[in-house]
């Protein structure tokens, strides 16, 4: 079964521990931060639970169509109180719960003074392409 | 020539099915199958004639998608015989090809893949691999690349250009799974420029040639960006300089100066220098002149900006900035660089952070932050 965790910028439940903007940590936390996700990725590869992960920038914005011969609507650059999205990991697990307990862990990288950010990732279930053989 | 490697045959042979009147998208389909199967039996059983084993398997896949093709339209063969075999000018097939593949017409994602596997004789799931694609994507990415130069004249080349534009793309692209593809653009360009002559293709391959001879510096663990002040130099490949600056020195001796020989020229000053501190930034303000006489790139004039920066302090370096259009990717990176020189660091620090939200790679954004991170803290005394 496949995951999604998705991190994000903004957005989603209340923060449970208040952080500094990453650019006002110490070097060496941010290195510590960076190599724990890396470290987290090399680790699923090897458990054979890797599938993706990307990161997006902040910038872009929401488009639709304006009707046949008229150029697409922007809306954007987002907002400061939109949900906005940082990237994502997928995985490949077995159940739920184990969806639950990486994501668990991923939330728990470092941050200033080394202590876990413990951000909310949002994890959500792919549907699957072919249909169940059992009926 | 060692062509122990099948691909380094595939132009060639392309060439030859091409001259027995097979039109170019059917001849690069059939010699790709060819490579396939190469790629799978030679290891085994090495042929004694490579290239004819090439030759013949490609035209045999050739005239069998040719019969299916008639007999689907109810049509005659008209090619049918193998041709005896004549003088094969191998060296201006190739060059056509390379012409043809960068066309003006194409794309550049559609002029990168196609060069990939019609010049470089990669095939379709290495070039997709390479560019984090579907296979199925990168196939389509080619057949519409064939179909749109379908009926140019093979003859007729585009300008040297938009080659060079092509292989510069190649090799700044880097890696993606199994192929190097910057090694790949190496060894294009070192072909190229032999069988053009041209001072910008050996510029271009002088310029590669540098650049690579730095890349085991360029990255420290787990990915991150080392950049240049802070690169050991002593993990420089000396080779490839020492290659690097022949090359070029051969070019710019022949006194027709471009922008990839300009490029080259301040490469080639940063090998040459045993740290930031020691180089001739004097000179390689000159060679940004030169390049922007060339080129009038808003790039070059932000580059210029940080060089000057060095050769004559960040003062200088900022009223050089002042002309540079503040909307250019790494104008923010660039001026907390020179902001952090001229010793103020709130601003830089500030600059290096949007700088980081600006960037468009993951090692580059990363960086940033830890130079925001870096310049916030108070200098140890």
């Amino acid at each position: 079964m496949k995951y999604l965790l998705l991190k994000h910028y903004r957005g989603g439940p209340d923060p449970v521990s208040a952080y500094e903007p990453m650019d006002r940590w110490t070097p060496e936390e941010v290195d510590a931060h960076v190599g724990y996700m890396n470290d987290f990725a090399d680790r699923l590869k090897e458990t054979g639970e890797y599938v993706d992960s990307q990161a997006l920038a902040p910038g872009g914005a929401f488009v639709r169509s304006d009707g046949e011969g008229r150029p697409p609507v922007t809306d954007g650059p987002f907002a400061e109180t939109k949900d906005l999205i940082a990237g994502w990991m997928i995985i490949d697990v077995d159940s739920w719960d184990r969806a639950v307990e990486l994501a668990g862990e991923l939330s728990a990288a470092p941050g200033p003074g080394g202590e876990p950010i413990r951000e909310w990732l949002e994890v959500r279930p792919f549907l699957t392409g072919s249909a169940s053989t059992t009926e | 020539m060692n062509t122990s490697l099948p691909r380094d045959l595939v132009p060639a042979v392309i060439g030859v099915l091409v001259r027995r009147g097979a039109d170019f998208a059917s001849a690069e389909d059939a010699v790709q199958e060819a490579l396939i199967r190469a790629l799978r039996t030679w290891p085994d059983d090495p042929p004694r004639d490579p290239k004819g084993w090439l030759v013949a398997a490609a035209w045999h896949r050739f005239l069998d998608a040719a019969r299916a093709e008639a007999s689907r339209r109810g049509r005659e063969l008209a090619v049918e015989a193998e041709p005896a075999p004549g003088p094969v000018p191998a060296r201006d097939d190739t060059l056509r090809l390379y012409f043809l593949c960068a066309h003006p017409a194409l794309p550049p994602n559609q002029a990168v893949a196609l060069t990939l596997r019609a010049v470089g004789g990669l095939t379709t799931r290495q070039i997709a691999a390479a560019h984090l694609v579907p296979e199925a994507t990168m196939a389509q990415r080619i057949s519409r690349a064939k179909r749109r130069i379908a009926g140019l004249p093979l003859d007729r080349p585009g300008g040297l250009a938009t080659v060079l534009r092509v292989l510069y793309l190649v090799f700044n692209e880097g890696y993606g799974g199994d192929v190097d593809l910057a090694a790949e653009a190496i060894r294009l360009a070192r072909r190229l420029a032999a069988l053009t002559g041209e001072p910008e293709a050996a510029g271009l391959l002088a310029l590669m040639l540098l650049h690579h001879a730095r890349r085991a510096s360029r990255t420290g663990p787990g990915g991150r960006l080392v950049p240049l002040a802070e690169q050991d130099r002593s993990r420089w490949d000396t080779a490839l300089i020492t290659e690097g600056v022949a090359v070029l020195q051969g070019a710019l001796a022949r006194d027709r100066l471009g922008e990839y020989q300009a490029q080259a020229a301040i490469a080639a000053l940063h090998a040459d220098a045993p740290s930031t501190a020691a180089t001739d930034w004097v000179q390689i303000v000159e060679w940004y002149d030169e390049l922007l006489a060339l080129t009038a790139s808003p790039v070059v004039r932000l580059n210029r900006a940080v060089a000057v920066g060095e050769a004559d302090g960040a003062p200088a370096g900022l009223a050089a900035l002042a002309e540079v259009d503040p909307g250019l990717p790494r104008y923010a990176a660039a001026a907390a660089y020179l902001h952090e020189r001229a010793g103020d660091r709130a601003r830089a620090a500030a600059l290096y952070a949007e700088a980081a939200r600006a960037a468009t790679s993951v090692p580059e954004r990363d960086h940033l932050t830890r130079e925001a991170a870096r310049v916030r803290r108070p200098p140890r005394s």
